[in-house]
């Protein structure tokens, strides 16, 4: 097949089985099936969606499986090489983003199958379309090694993100909308500024070449990167958009901006300051990171403590639980426990993903059914909807980070990082985050363990069964990530710029 | 002073002005506007990058990054105003705060 130069079709039979065909299968599958759902908005285009959706989640762990067995994979776009070609590059990290992506995103989509048609066919129509764009958006940034390959990305990911948000058509879903937008719109060119300027100055568009220390323009550029992706994944002070768009977002939809969308730009953080050959101990902005990460905690945290409305508190507690993986700076600038730091703030990011989207869920299981998500009027969820209630405790449990769960082993490792590193107080932080997020979950939670008495409390309409068992299938993945953590952890050392944990 | 050095300076300034109005004004149509001049901005500099880089020839891949840039530009702008406009359709509103005092 390689002496046929030039039949760009024959590029995916060239690279099967190789890195560059499932790699570009995971951006392609959910391509196509949202031009699918665009063309034929019927059931049936729906069905083909749903066989593309799942062709899509093994794509992604025929990936891992391949980076597991044979290391960092590389690959040149139709043979193209760069500075004019695009590289994709999948390593643990990207391998791991990709399941935990792929996880969530075939729970919510059965879950919003079921959903729209019992509560609104109409704006399902829109859903299809933008939500597997958004798919594809998250999987091509994932994979891609090229800065500006990486900023079309972005740009996919943000535009469909906001038509997610504005799909109710209410005027505060619009006004939350332009606000989502509009932030985005700014972070993304001030990434692109950031790239121009790393263009002019380094003569380098590879993520992986890239060095944001070589120099005084070189700095100025990735101050302005990281400030937009700062921006557009809602870190505080920079998460003014995030709790409103988060929280109007019809059902299906907030789930996989809180829990998926945020990690998008995080990850590209990571990549750029710690996976480029800027050594990490010389990287100036660690420690304001840092402190931005501790704020964030808290403020989100205590955010969440003060609202009173389901939906709300949740994205509150987005902006509370980002700062965790953004503690990952702070800790990575000390020599000592770079490894555990590396395995605890991704391992929270994947374990967030699966617990918040599971939040979302259960509240919008509850906003269905009951009409309202006002805390106080919760009494009698957990005798109403038995599956939603104990899918918002399980997830609760892994978001506090009790034992046995995704999130307690993130924190584990986050503490054993701070302890090693000599950054005792970290650990600290990381145990009292632990106890506010008890306390704002617990403050929900205990409503829906009144019993019922007064007519006043109000009614429960029954729900469709996929809703609540799909809601259930995610806090339950949430806790599994906690009983099979050695495989994740081990494929997040492949590639890993501070080698595997040691082994003890 | 170099001219690469006063192309970049006015790319700098033209995004540092966008900002600006896009952090102080609440009119939404200026908004986006400012948004766009911040756009503007970093095509200049990403097209006098193009004929700095010491070949003859001025290099093709900040061109294709330009041209990548303004159909993303066209289809952010586009959504938005599509947005702005249904808000004004409903509100009769294109200030911000005062849609938000509203609701």
């Amino acid at each position: 097949v390689s002496g046929v130069p030039g039949v760009s079709g024959l590029v995916l039979l060239e690279a099967w089985p190789g890195p560059g065909a499932l790699a570009s299968l995971a951006v392609l599958l959910p391509v196509a099936a949202a031009l699918g759902t665009f063309v034929v908005p019927s059931r049936r285009g729906l069905l083909s969606a749903g066989v593309f959706a799942g062709a899509t989640w093994l794509v992604t762990l025929g990936i891992a499986i391949q980076v597991a067995s044979q290391g960092v994979q590389r690959y040149a776009l139709g043979g193209w090489q760069a500075p004019l070609g695009i590289d994709l590059y999948v390593d643990g990290l990207a391998a791991v983003m990709l399941v935990v992506t792929a996880s969530v995103a075939v729970i919510v989509s059965a879950y919003a199958a079921a959903y729209f048609p019992h509560h609104d066919p109409a704006q399902g129509r829109g859903f299809w379309p933008a939500w597997l764009l958004l798919w594809a958006g998250m999987n091509a940034l994932y994979v891609s090694a090229d800065l500006f390959n990486l900023y079309v990305s972005l740009e996919v990911i943000g535009i469909t993100a906001v038509a997610l948000v504005v799909l109710g058509g209410r005027r505060a879903a619009m006004v939350a909308g332009l606000r989502y937008l509009l932030a985005a719109f700014a972070g993304s060119l001030a990434y692109l500024l950031g790239v121009a300027l790393l263009y002019a100055d380094l003569g380098t568009l590879d993520l992986y070449d890239a060095s944001l220390t070589a120099g005084p323009a070189a700095a100025v550029a990735g101050g302005l990167v990281t400030a937009g992706l700062l921006l557009k994944t809602g870190l505080f002070p920079l998460h003014f958009w995030l709790p409103s768009a988060h929280s109007i977002a019809p059902g299906p939809v907030s789930p996989v901006l809180s829990g998926l969308v945020v990690n998008t730009s995080f990850y590209l953080v990571v990549r750029l300051w710690l996976q480029t050959d800027s050594p990490p101990d010389e990287v100036w902005g660690a420690q304001i990171l840092g402190l931005l990460a501790v704020i964030a905690i808290f403020w989100g945290g205590f955010g969440a403590l003060r609202q009173r409305r389901l939906k709300l508190l949740i994205a509150y507690s987005t902006v509370s639980q980002l700062g965790y993986m953004f503690l990952l700076f702070p800790l990575a600038a000390e020599a000592a426990g770079r490894p555990h730091a590396w395995a605890g703030a991704l391992y929270h990011a994947g374990a967030h993903a699966l617990a918040k989207a599971a939040l979302f869920l259960a509240a919008a299981n509850i906003l269905r059914s009951h009409g309202s998500d006002r805390l106080t009027e919760l009494r009698g969820t957990a005798e109403n909807l038995p599956l939603t209630a104990f899918a918002f405790g399980a997830a609760a449990v892994s978001l506090v980070g009790l034992p046995p769960s995704g999130g307690f082993v993130a924190k584990w490792y986050l503490v054993q990082a701070g302890l090693r590193s000599g950054q005792w107080w970290i650990a600290v932080l990381v145990l009292a985050g632990g106890l506010l997020t008890a306390a704002y979950l617990g403050r929900a939670g205990r409503f829906f363990f009144v019993r019922l008495k007064s007519p006043l409390a109000g009614s429960y309409e029954p729900l469709p069964r996929v809703t609540e068992w799909a809601t259930l299938l995610l806090a339950l993945a949430a806790l599994a990530a906690g009983v099979v953590a050695a495989w994740p952890l081990e494929l997040l050392a492949v590639g890993s710029p501070f080698g595997p944990l040691p082994t003890e | 002073v170099t001219p690469f050095a006063i192309y970049a300076f006015t790319a700098v300034l033209l995004f540092t002005l966008g900002l600006h109005r896009l952090v102080t004004d609440a009119n939404l149509l200026r908004k986006v506007l400012s948004v766009n001049v911040m756009g503007g901005g970093i095509f200049l500099l990403l097209v006098a990058t193009a004929y700095r880089n010491r070949s003859p020839l001025p290099d093709a891949v900040p061109h294709a990054m330009v041209l990548t840039g303004i159909v993303v530009a066209v289809s952010m702008t586009g959504f938005s105003l599509i947005l702005v406009r249904r808000l004004e359709a409903e509100t009769g509103k294109v200030v911000l705060d005062e849609i938000e005092e509203d609701s």
